[in-house]
């Protein structure tokens, strides 16, 4: 363990999704500081008391409902007082929306847009500039396999996803200049709270098991990760499908 | 408030025996878990941690899981003293504190359970001559009550529940959270020690003779009869104080699908355990090996409870008191062997003095563990053990136990009324109830 990422800064913003809790474990294994940011002060704290015990030198926790994108900038310049420098942001909240319901209330779909895409990228748009003016650090940001492609079952997930991918996309090619990585990160299924209710399968991965590849892929200066690996080409060839085909399958 | 979203899913508990629909709430932290006492017609209700117990136990019409509640929130240095949400595995516990050199002052077979589920079962340890079992190591816990309120309890807060809810089956409440004592270690090896004893009578002299080990394991050939009857090999540990400190390794092997019926036969049964005892014999009497190796040889494959098939199994783990302990041990090993249904996992093993509480299963005397594959005739057959084990004083490890009947529970556990009427001082009646509970007699 050498001194650089044992003093470590990272910023979580829905610090309590298990991808995110899974990442923190590790970070705070080599010592690291760390702020979370989520909605349940209570499990925030159980999660901070956690962090410490495992190992991280300091954390914080800070509140905040991601829709609530006015408090962003407030929210994430505490976190960078709090932090100092910060080498790890790292954006993970987001539900599983119910397609079924979205497809007949619109107030529901255009909420569940707003979680899963609108609020990530107005997030990533301002901790990109603090990253921009440090000059360093990895703004690491969970989309999804689901983005890669709309399909009937999950079409309001995957387009906010791929907002998400496409905006990160951007971001990179802006930072890059400015020594600042961009990580997208696109788990398959995963075992998670909010999968809970789903039938889980051969294709499902733990939580554990994403957040190593997350943290490798930081390591490494990764673009875009798919996780665990064979989503890359399970992905390569479901974005191969003509569109005349891809519109007949149940998917 | 918590929303609760009930799903209906299916369960069984490690033995895979009995299995069934139930209705399951994976609840977000302990402190949302009174949601579920409040959510209408909730009832009966049960915490369900890892789901290692390997009959009924953790199974009831609502299920609550733990597996989220997996903080660990404070430790201190000095004293050792862990406090942790009740979620937590014992898994979780090694991998952070062997390495900082702190093992568990009791662990059972398995690392993959939880603390409420350790605590529930009142789970014992190869220590158990010495330490006694897991309540002895706990300071408090907080738990839910029927009426949905939250208290702390500990020998010296609330020592009647305290003592009924360790051991207690999950039946007197929810258990949220816990502080335990860890115990100081310098490494993570062992030394073991094998002794080869060829009868059961040199075997349990074996104990007695090696009763200052800290850790003490045997070993049964359960298929040997005649004069073989009860071999086996006793294995010792202790600490060493000088080594490595690592955490044990995660699983290297599975069983990727249930094993064919036809697998376990008399005949595979004879081979397997004659190789083993081979091997025992070969195996240099000393060596060091890792703990985990030592502690938890099974945890080493994942999803072994699949080598049984499809039916499932169950374990049959007893404790028949010191002074028959032997006569009856023959009686039941040799009845055992004559039905060639044995497993590959005969366990043996002296335990220390039973603590005070009402339900916990551990008493001084020799407890002996087997599995069985479920099958036609089969409850015929642990029925006649039952009888033996009756009469000699003994009791069924609640933990393991799958189908005893209602009478013997309650002969061979007489404490179970002073049980209920702790329970029902509490607030449990007609609240917490698993299907073992009704199994058994305890409303």
């Amino acid at each position: 363990m050498n001194t650089q990422t044992s003093s470590q800064g990272v910023l979580i913003i829905g610090a309590t999704s298990a991808i995110a809790q899974a990442c923190a474990r590790i970070w705070a294994a080599r010592g690291a500081r760390l702020v979370l940011v989520g909605r349940d002060l209570a499990r925030l704290e159980a999660q901070a008391a956690d962090l410490r015990v495992r190992g991280a030198s300091q954390v914080a926790v800070m509140l905040l409902d991601a829709s609530e994108w006015t408090r962003h900038e407030m929210v994430v310049g505490e976190a960078v007082q709090e932090l100092g420098q910060f080498d790890i942001a790292l954006i993970a909240h987001g539900s599983l929306p119910d397609q079924a319901a979205c497809a007949t209330d619109a107030a529901l779909a255009m909420q569940e847009m707003q979680i899963n895409g609108l609020s990530t990228a107005a997030l990533m748009g301002v901790i990109a500039n603090r990253l921009q003016a440090q000059g360093h650090g990895t703004l690491a940001v969970i989309s999804s396999v689901a983005g890669d492609r709309g399909r009937q079952s999950n079409y309001v997930y995957g387009s906010a996803k791929a907002l998400v991918s496409a905006y990160a996309q951007g971001l990179r090619n802006r930072l890059n200049a400015h020594g600042v990585s961009v990580l997208t990160v696109k788990p398959g299924f995963v075992d998670t709270p909010m999968t809970g209710h789903l039938p889980k399968g051969l294709l499902w991965a733990q939580p554990e098991r994403v957040a190593a590849d997350i943290d490798r892929a930081i390591a490494r200066r990764a673009d875009v990760i798919y996780t665990p690996w064979f989503w890359r080409w399970i992905m390569l060839i479901i974005r191969g499908v003509p569109e005349r085909v891809f519109k007949r399958l149940k998917l | 408030m918590t929303p609760v979203n009930w799903l209906s899913a299916r369960r069984s508990g490690w033995g895979r025996y009995p299995t069934g629909a139930f209705r399951i709430w994976a609840a977000s932290s302990p402190d949302a878990a009174s949601a579920a006492l409040k959510a209408p017609g909730a009832r009966p209700v049960l915490l369900r941690g890892r789901g290692r117990a390997y009959g009924d136990a953790a199974l009831a019409d609502h299920l609550v899981e733990t597996a989220q509640w997996d903080h660990l929130l404070d430790f201190d240095e000095r004293t050792g003293v862990l406090v942790c949400e009740a979620g937590v595995s014992l898994d979780d516990i090694l991998r952070i504190f062997v390495p900082r050199g702190w093992f568990l002052s009791v662990t059972p077979g398995t690392r993959y359970v939880s603390v409420g589920g350790a605590i529930a079962a009142d789970v014992h340890g190869k220590n158990h001559h010495q330490v006694g079992s897991f309540s002895e190591h706990l300071l408090w816990m907080d738990m839910l009550l029927g009426n949905g309120s939250v208290h702390r309890v500990s020998p010296s807060e609330h020592e009647e529940l305290f003592r009924a809810t360790c051991g207690g089956m999950g039946l007197t409440g929810g258990i949220l959270r816990a502080g335990i004592r860890l115990m100081r270690i310098g490494s993570s090896q062992i030394e073991q020690t094998r002794v080869i004893a060829p009868s059961l009578h040199e075997l349990m002299r074996a104990f007695e003779a090696h009763a200052d080990a800290p850790y003490s394991v045997a070993w049964i050939d359960c298929s040997a009869r005649g004069a073989a009857l009860g071999r086996g090999v006793l294995m010792l540990g202790r600490h060493t104080e000088l080594g490595p400190l690592r955490a044990p390794q995660a699983a290297q092997r599975s069983m990727p699908t249930d094993a064919p019926s036809w697998l376990l036969n008399r005949w595979s049964l004879v081979g397997f355990n004659a190789i083993y005892f081979a091997a025992g014999r070969l195996v240099s009497r000393k060596q060091r090996v890792d703990l985990g190796r030592f502690f938890y040889p099974l945890d080493g494959i994942s999803d072994w409870n699949r080598l049984y098939g499809g039916a499932g199994f169950t374990q049959y783990q007893c404790v028949i008191p010191r002074p028959r302990a032997e006569s009856v041990l023959r009686l039941m090993l040799d009845r055992i062997a004559a039905s060639g249904r044995g497993s590959f996992l005969a366990v043996l093993k002296l335990l220390g003095p039973a603590n005070a509480n009402p339900l916990s299963f551990p008493m001084q005397g020799f407890t002996l563990a087997l599995d069985f594959k479920i099958s036609e005739g089969l409850w015929a057959l642990l029925d006649e053990l039952d009888g033996m084990v009756l009469e000699a004083g003994g009791r069924l490890y609640l933990a393991k136990d799958a189908r005893m009947s209602e009478a013997m529970f309650k002969q061979s556990y007489p404490r179970w009324t002073e049980f209920q009427a702790v329970r029902a001082r509490w607030g449990a009646v007609g609240v917490f109830r698993s299907r073992l509970a009704e199994r058994l007699g305890l409303e």
